[in-house]
């Protein structure tokens, strides 16, 4: 029983990572049709400036931590925003053309992480308490876990309701289901799509300052690592839908540590699998919109 | 994209053709009148073509030094090798043009299938090792085995994998490159020696494709290799299903309604590049005496995108000259950024361009921005002096 809490619990921790990548990713394609392979460096380039101002603040402590996540989110906009603006706003429509500036940007962007920061991992100090664990029900369940879930609550929530109760919600929820209605009616929609790069941007960013609290460090690699499963973790929700995003992230993260545990580390495998076959069952995803 | 101009030109060809070819059945003529001019082309681009071949031929018995291109003379083992793996890509990177340019399936896996050559030589080799039979019989059983697999993964991923179309399609080709990579990390029953690779057992080889001495013999095979791959695909380019596929890739429900069925023809064209990857993945086996898990990432299919893309997507020889240039680009920026004057630079300028990767990213990006046509559509941009999409130009432009 202690066994099966922990796999859940860590299970949803990881999902709390995917779905801050994931969500973005959704946003972004269900808005835009852009697969954005450059999400995973808006995360690394996030973690990465986050460590780097965090542990020049107060290195070990809640207060470095909290500064690192702001300074993270903030980067993660910032650089989100602006690919957008120079590069993907120049192919407007073009989607494989865009799809492929993105591919270049994901290239470019990680070899100058590694230039910059070095190839092996740089170990980060956190504060005290995550490095601990609290026994619920027998199980010992570390402590950054509890952070990483309540983290992509807090973000999950205020997308919803900035979705839901603000004037740019409602037209990036209305872009989504028919952009060319939406354009019809005399709203530039091209506006908002800064707008869901900066907040996928700013999800990704603090993604990637809480990835490294959960690995332990910060990599070039980072967000190259979690990119893939954020992909199959969009695709298996359904491409657009945050709700379908925030499922498939659980999903898969728990399926994924039930099958490292009881099949032998397959987890990856197994996860490969789940894609496989929620595509060939149901195509558009679990929540996704009919093409 | 701005393919729509060109969807009704190949749509109405294929028509045209389906009306041509009743027409020709009914007067029982063969074979549809060329005009001279046509003709004369043609025999121009295939003299041109075994020209150049027959020139790269000849490479490892000449002593041309390019400096700054190449690392020496083109004698020397070490140009041959770098040369010979420049022509695998190429020959790696038109497959993928085939699936991707001509049938226009967006793929994410095809790094699996030359993983799939490679390693499914180098296995089939380890495999076969104990067996008492001439080593001769080995090789050629092993590459026979390896093809036979090759057909049988590209048939399982590929029927699968178009059930569904776009990015959905694009996801599960991913997903099976991703469950390959895994499993070759993973090292099952020691097959395929985990992350540091499989070495490959030169028990059966034979004896002229091992060693530097006989690096010329390699530098042939991959030649030949390219020479194979190309041949099949202006094949399958030509012939009925090559014209069904570029019609698919512009304009599916059209296609439908003629009364083709799409599927077939997408496998079709799936499985032969599957396959021709395959090819290419075996002689990288021999190149390199092994195969690391590099070649069966996601980033390495991406790395084919770059190259096809750079060439540029809408000319065969695209993939080719892409290919050559990615990969003689790869190895001088390392070569660059290794060297003194790149380390006597303030860091500002020395980080970016000691990593060739970056400097192969922001071109690519320029080219995807400013370039369209690739490389190869530089001359035709030229000729013409305004923007147009290669693909609008393909019957001028076809080598």
């Amino acid at each position: 029983m202690s066994t099966v809490l922990l796999l859940v619990i860590t299970g949803l921790g990881l999902g709390a990572l995917y779905f801050l990548v994931a969500s973005g990713l959704s946003l972004i394609y269900g808005l835009m049709g852009v697969l954005n392979f450059a999400h995973g460096s808006f995360l690394t380039i996030a973690a990465f400036i986050g460590w780097e101002v965090g542990r020049r603040v107060s290195d070990g402590t809640w207060w470095g931590l909290l500064v690192s996540a702001l300074v993270g989110m903030v980067v993660g906009a910032l650089v989100a925003a602006a690919t957008e603006y120079f590069l993907i706003r120049r192919l407007y429509e073009r989607h494989i053309e865009q799809a492929l500036i993105t591919v270049g940007l994901a290239l470019a962007t990680v070899a100058l992480f590694e230039g910059i920061w070095g190839t092996d991992p740089i170990y980060t100090a956190r504060p005290e308490w995550l490095t601990q664990t609290t026994e619920i029900l027998g199980a010992k369940i570390p402590n950054d876990r509890f952070l990483l879930i309540a983290a992509a609550a807090l973000v999950l929530g205020a997308i919803v309701l900035f979705l839901q109760r603000t004037r740019y919600g409602l037209i990036i929820r209305a872009g989504v289901e028919n952009r060319s209605m939406v354009t019809a009616l005399g709203i530039d929609v091209r506006r908002s799509f800064t707008l869901v790069f900066a907040i996928g941007g700013a999800a990704a960013g603090l993604g990637g300052v809480l990835a490294s609290v959960y690995y332990g460090y910060v990599s070039a690699h980072l967000g190259s690592v979690l990119l893939i499963f954020a992909f199959i973790v969009t695709v298996i929700g359904g491409l657009g839908s945050l709700t379908g995003a925030a499922v498939a992230s659980v999903l898969v993260a728990v399926l994924q540590q039930f099958a490292n545990f009881y099949l032998g580390g397959t987890g990856d495998l197994v996860v490969v699998i789940a894609l496989a076959a929620v595509l060939l069952v149901r195509p558009r995803g679990l929540m996704g919109k009919v093409a | 994209m701005t393919l729509r101009q060109a969807q009704d030109g190949t749509l109405r060809d294929l028509e045209q053709a389906d009306a041509a070819a009743s027409d020709r059945t009914d007067r029982g003529v063969a074979a549809a009148p060329v005009a001279p001019a046509a003709r004369r082309r043609t025999l121009l681009v295939v003299a041109g073509g075994i020209a150049l071949v027959v020139a790269l031929a000849c490479l490892p018995l000449l002593a041309i030094d390019i400096p700054g291109v190449l690392p020496g003379p083109t004698y020397t083992p070490g140009t041959l090798q770098l040369l010979a793996y420049a022509m695998l890509i190429a020959a790696l990177a038109l497959s993928y043009r085939m699936m991707f340019g001509l049938a226009g399936l967006l793929s994410f896996g095809h790094a699996l299938f030359f993983a799939a050559g490679a390693y499914g030589l180098g296995m089939t080799l380890d495999a076969f090792a104990p067996v008492e039979w001439p080593s001769e019989l080995i090789f050629l059983g092993s590459i026979v085995v390896t093809l036979v697999l090759g057909i049988v993964l590209a048939a399982t991923v590929g029927s699968l994998a178009l059930r569904v179309t776009g990015i959905s399609f694009a996801m599960v080709t991913l997903a099976f490159a991703q469950a390959g990579s895994v499993l070759i990390r993973r090292n099952p029953g020691g097959a395929t020696g985990g992350d540091e690779g499989l070495s490959l057992d030169i028990e059966h080889v034979p004896a002229a494709l091992v060693g530097v001495v006989n690096t010329r013999n390699l530098y042939w095979l991959a030649l030949g290799v390219l020479v194979l791959v190309y041949l099949v695909v202006l094949w399958v380019e030509r012939s009925r299903a090559g014209h069904v596929a570029e019609a698919i890739r512009e304009n599916e429900l059209r296609v439908r309604v003629i009364g083709i069925r799409p599927y077939g023809v997408k496998l079709l064209v799936f499985i032969v590049a599957s396959v021709l990857a395959a090819v290419a993945g075996m002689g990288y086996l021999l190149l390199q005496s092994g195969a690391s898990p590099r070649i069966a990432t996601a980033d390495f299919t991406l790395t084919l995108l770059v190259i096809v893309v750079l060439g540029g997507v809408g000319y065969r020889w695209g993939a080719i000259v892409g290919g050559i240039v990615y990969t003689l680009l790869d190895q001088r920026l390392t070569a660059l950024a290794g060297s003194d004057i790149v380390a006597g630079l303030p860091a500002v300028l020395r980080v970016p361009l000691s990593e060739p990767l970056f400097i192969l990213g922001t071109l690519f990006i320029l080219v995807v921005l400013f370039l369209p046509g690739g490389i190869a559509g530089i001359p035709q941009r030229i000729r013409t002096g305004r923007k147009q999409h290669p693909l609008e130009a393909e019957d001028t432009a076809d080598a």
